[in-house]
């Protein structure tokens, strides 16, 4: 009989990650009879959490404190409390910086097998099989677990999320252990939200050195706000201070997978496509026919971007209309 | 300026020790970047041949912010390496001959093919060893992509941890204020000393080694110590998660399409019709 699992469900200043619906989606399908259990960690969480209960969950397990304000290491106590009353042998964190710093500190504490950046993940045996790309995205990896409870970090757009239905319990749990107060969040400098999230973005624009200077890139916002998606960048426009390193994409930047990525003025080195090739569909622009990006991108358009952006960001809003 | 006091903590008890700024950042030996990744016959670890081996990119900003801090404050960098016989050679290259005092080698067959936390388990008992304030790494390793090991080694040791961490700053004998990348943001955190950060991209402008550093590189010690000298066994870092298979990804049917058509706006136009209907993507 399989066993419960546990999900983290990941809320920044009152909104529930995308990502996190998704997990409970891959919960559901691997718990098969079991319980699926979600965590909510926060302050004045409860209609998260009562959000939780209609998208999968069997339980919702709410931790709802002003100490817990900000996400922080203090969240790893409530993790541990749920590990220990819930005893599940999957435990699922969305991979956000949250998620990829809670999941391998609860491995470490608990000297529990971890598997991180899943794109797949079922039941072997008594454990789990994940799937994660390694090297830049150049090989694709399997990883078993044997021993339960099994940790991982999931990848966000990998998994269909559960649509809304009947609602599960909600429980309130008390806030267990103090914190150390060892790392203090002093403030969050740029509130996340109030830009378009890169990583959980269903579609990425993404300029290269070819903008030629920073204004430039008012033609890579332009074409995102028409698609309602997220900015990002190549190393080397963020190393021209063009834009902030955060939009970077790439093997020293973000990973991403969005539903579609248009990459414009961007060769296509290796190093970019290391964070953005599983992408579901993608679109070169580049005015060199000869640019390896054509041979990752699905569609490619060799032409001069200043010419094409603004007529691409035009017939998108035109059909949209 | 600050004069660090050491705080070293050892079985359980803390002691204020006078002292300078003592920093491990710890080194993994990978394939570059640029490396072409063929899978070896086994089916599940790569080819070695004509594969170049380097430091992994984030260790070189943990290193260089290790080098900044002690040449500001005084104090010592050692560099540890869980890795084959060939990491030696990199630790001499990208850590000693750049201003690294000392270097340290973990070498066991027993590692060969643990996980992220057997990795810790090693590291974190290479670096009880040396009791350091600061223990700097690198936000993930470019080969496995895991960014797992610098939170195990501080939990492992029972120390606070700030990752991908790409500005850091004393704000007082025995804390640091940093800043964290989060989603499409920066956190400003404090922590207490001693710690482990995670080095992001942009903490700083790693150097190059001059030939005077390559020179002295050679004389610096460089210890080579298998688990039994970390008071560890095999079934120590015996691995949790096993890596079973590699596979290269799939080729796409359909990649590579050039839009054809007699103006810019007439490709534009077959683009969208193509996003919408063929692949709805949008
Ligand atoms: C360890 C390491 C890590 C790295 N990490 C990353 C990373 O995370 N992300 C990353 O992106 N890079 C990374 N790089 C850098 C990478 O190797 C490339 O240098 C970088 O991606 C190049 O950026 P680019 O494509 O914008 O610039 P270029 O390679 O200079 O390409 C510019 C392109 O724009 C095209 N162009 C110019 N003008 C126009 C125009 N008017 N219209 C249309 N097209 C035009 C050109 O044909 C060209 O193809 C890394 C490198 C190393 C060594
Ligand atoms: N074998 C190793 N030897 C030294 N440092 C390591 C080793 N493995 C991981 N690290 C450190 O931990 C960081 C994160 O690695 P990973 O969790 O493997 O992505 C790396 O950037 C290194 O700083």
């Amino acid at each position: 009989m399989p066993g419960t699992i546990l999900v983290f469900a990941e809320q920044r200043e009152g909104k529930l990650k995308k990502s996190v619906l998704e997990a409970l989606g891959l919960a559901r399908e691997l718990a098969a009879g079991a319980q699926v259990v979600a965590l909510v960690v926060g302050d004045g969480i409860g209609s998260i959490a009562g959000d939780v209960a209609k998208h999968g969950a069997d339980r919702v397990l709410a931790c709802d404190d002003p100490s817990l304000a900000l996400a922080s290491a203090d969240y790893l106590a409530p993790v541990i409390a749920a590990m220990q009353s819930e005893k599940p042998d999957l435990v699922i964190f969305p991979a956000s910086a949250l998620g990829r710093d809670l999941a391998p500190s609860l491995a470490a504490r608990g000297g529990y097998p971890l598997v991180t950046e899943c794109l797949g993940l079922v039941r072997v045996g008594d454990g789990f099989e994940a799937t994660k790309s390694m090297y830049g995205g150049k090989v694709i990896a399997t990883w078993r677990t044997a021993a339960t409870p099994t940790v991982a970090t999931v990848r966000p757009g990998v998994h269909p999320a559960v649509p809304a239905g009947d609602a599960g319990v909600v429980e309130a749990m008390t806030m267990i252990a103090a914190s150390t107060g060892r790392v203090r969040v002093k403030r969050v400098i740029q509130a996340p939200g109030e830009m378009v999230d890169l990583q959980e973005a269903d579609v990425v624009v993404a300029g290269g050195r070819g903008l030629q200077e920073m204004k430039n890139f008012g033609l890579i916002e332009d074409l995102a706000r028409a698609v309602g998606g997220a900015v990002g960048a190549s190393r080397a426009a963020v190393d021209a201070g063009w834009i902030e390193h955060h939009h970077q994409v790439g093997q020293t930047g973000a990973t991403v997978r969005p539903k579609l990525y248009i990459a414009a003025g961007i060769s296509g080195a290796i190093q970019h496509l290391a964070g953005m090739r599983s992408s579901g569909c993608i679109v070169a622009i580049n005015k060199d026919a000869e640019a390896p990006i054509f041979k990752t991108a699905q569609y490619g358009i060799v032409g001069d971007l200043f010419e094409v952006l603004p007529l691409l960001t035009a017939e998108i809003r035109r059909v949209r209309a | 300026m600050f004069c660090f006091c050491r705080r070293v903590w050892r079985a359980g008890r803390a002691y204020v020790e006078e002292g300078l700024l003592k920093i491990v950042v710890l080194v993994k030996l990978v394939p570059s970047s640029e490396a072409r990744i063929r899978i070896a016959a086994d089916g599940r670890s790569i080819d070695p041949a004509d594969v170049e081996l380097l430091a992994s990119a984030y260790d070189e900003y943990a290193v260089e912010a290790a080098l900044q801090l002690k040449e500001k404050f005084g104090g010592e960098v050692v560099a540890i390496s869980a890795g084959p016989d060939k990491a030696a050679e990199m630790l001499r290259k990208s850590c000693l001959a750049l201003g690294v005092d000392r270097a340290v080698l973990v070498r066991d067959p027993a590692l060969d093919r643990t996980d992220t936390l057997g990795t810790a388990r090693a590291l974190a008992a290479a670096c009880r060893r040396e009791t350091p304030d600061l223990i700097l790494c690198g936000k993930l390793a470019i080969d496995q992509e895991n960014a797992a090991v610098g939170p195990q080694v501080a939990a492992l040791l029972d120390l606070p941890h700030v990752s991908v961490v790409s500005n850091l700053e004393p704000s007082s004998e025995s804390a640091f204020v940093v800043h964290r990348e989060i989603e499409g943001g920066m956190e400003e955190i404090e922590v207490s000393l001693p710690a482990v950060l995670t080095a992001n991209k942009g903490m700083n402008e790693p150097r190059y080694a001059s030939l005077k550093g390559i020179m002295t590189a050679k004389k610096k010690p460089l210890d080579t110590v298998d688990l039994a000298a970390l008071g560890l066994d095999a079934q120590a870092v015996a691995p949790k998660a096993i890596l079973v298979s590699l596979k290269t990804p799939p080729v796409r049917a359909d990649q590579g399409i050039i839009i054809q058509g007699e103006s810019a706006a007439a490709k534009v136009a077959e683009l969208v019709r193509l996003l919408f209907e063929e692949a709805k993507a949008l």
